[in-house]
């Protein structure tokens, strides 16, 4: 195996250039070398100037998403090894203004979170002598793939509706409003389902099915969204065809 | 979200990249989507061929005899075999969407999705050859 490799690597410095180029970087190659491992050799011995995000270099944070040879991969979880003999490209998220070099703008992400109110939801609280609220393991089970969501955003990366229509509420946000509707101390799921069961909510969602390939947590955001629109299209029917009184 | 994304109003130096007009090109899963999107189209038109069939039936013997020479028409045979081909893919993409939208489960374990889709597929088996059946031996 080669012991080098090239790096392709989106450069975009907003006070000198008009759009992104990209600069080649060779880089040593071990094979137990990531991408991130990489990009962090050309910060520190090649070239200081590049700017990129990482933290926790175990697939935890989900801060180092980039595109690699145009897939959405947390480079933290991407070897170079797979890649050679290169080059490899290395580029922002898709679909996120790029702020500079490899570093993306994710504010929207971050306000459609809390769009969907990801918290549990309690009509009543009861009070603090009664205890915790307890779970049995297939309550846990019910919502625990979607918990597993780091918001590394790579479905959103992945998703070309979220890419064509920046409104939409995109793959992760709805994968966590579903973790707290199915999450048996919670309450919320009507509050919710009117948030979601809008045109930008889950009606937007063509099932393209990317996002839930793109996930390195497999939480299946396709799946989430899927389910939300058999629940959605139910209720729908339930409350035309079902008496006011039943209900 | 009803409102526009706020975030690069007072960032004019953010770099936004723009979707190209081929972007549903790039990907095999996004050339599929667009494919499945298309289908649609041969769904209606699947349905309006059964409405003209109807009519053509409605009016007896020689709007019947009318019809199906004009099925005959080269043009209206590769339209229908074309149609065929997308009403198909259609279908198959929406019966493996059934385990993505019903989880069930029994005894406290999720039932495995092709279980789900192996019934779906069962039932679009048997509903076919009943139909078959209909029209060719009954």
């Amino acid at each position: 195996m080669a012991d080098r490799i090239i790096l392709q690597v989106t450069r975009y410095r907003p006070e000198d250039e008009a759009q992104p180029t990209f600069r080649e970087y060779e880089v040593p190659c071990p094979k137990e070398w990531v991408v991130l491992d990489g990009l962090n050799y050309v910060k520190d011995h090649l070239d200081g100037t590049l700017s990129h995000r990482w933290s926790c270099r175990m697939g935890i944070c989900g801060s180092c998403g980039m595109t690699v040879n145009g897939e959405p991969k947390l480079t933290c979880a991407t070897f170079l090894s797979d890649y050679a003999p290169g080059p490899v490209r290395v580029e922002p998220l898709a679909n996120f203004p790029i702020i500079r070099d490899l570093v993306v703008e994710i504010g929207d992400f971050m306000q459609k979170l809390a769009h969907v109110k990801p918290w549990i939801i309690r009509q009543e609280e009861k009070p603090l002598s009664e205890g915790e609220y307890q779970q049995t393991p297939e309550e846990l089970d019910a919502y625990k793939q979607y918990s597993m969501c780091i918001n590394c955003m790579l479905c959103y990366a992945a998703c070309p509706v979220y890419g064509l229509d920046p409104k939409f509420l995109g793959p992760a946000a709805i994968a966590l409003a579903q973790r707290y509707n199915l999450d048996s101390r919670d309450q919320g799921e009507k509050e919710r389902m009117e948030l979601l069961s809008q045109h930008e909510g889950i009606w937007g969602c063509t099932f393209v099915g990317d996002c839930t390939k793109a996930c390195p947590k497999n939480v299946d955001p396709a799946g989430a969204i899927q389910r939300y629109k058999l629940k959605a299209a139910l209720a729908w029917l339930k409350d035309i065809f079902v008496p006011r009184g039943a209900k | 979200m009803n409102e526009q994304p706020k975030y690069t109003d007072f960032h004019p130096r953010w770099f936004r990249r723009r979707m190209s007009t081929y972007w549903w090109l790039k990907r095999w899963s996004y050339v599929m989507f667009i494919l499945r999107e298309l289908s649609s189209v041969f769904i209606a038109w699947s349905i309006v061929f059964l409405l003209l069939l109807t009519r053509a039936v409605s009016q007896g013997q020689e709007g019947y005899e009318q019809f199906l020479a004009w099925s005959k028409n080269p043009v209206v045979v590769g339209l229908n075999v074309i149609s065929l081909l997308f009403v198909g893919f259609h279908a198959v993409t929406w019966f493996n969407l059934a385990p993505k939208a019903m989880v069930v489960r029994l005894r406290g374990r999720r039932v495995p999705a092709l279980w789900i889709a192996g019934s779906n597929y069962a039932a679009w088996a048997l509903v076919s050859a009943l139909v078959a059946w209909l029209i060719l031996g009954g």
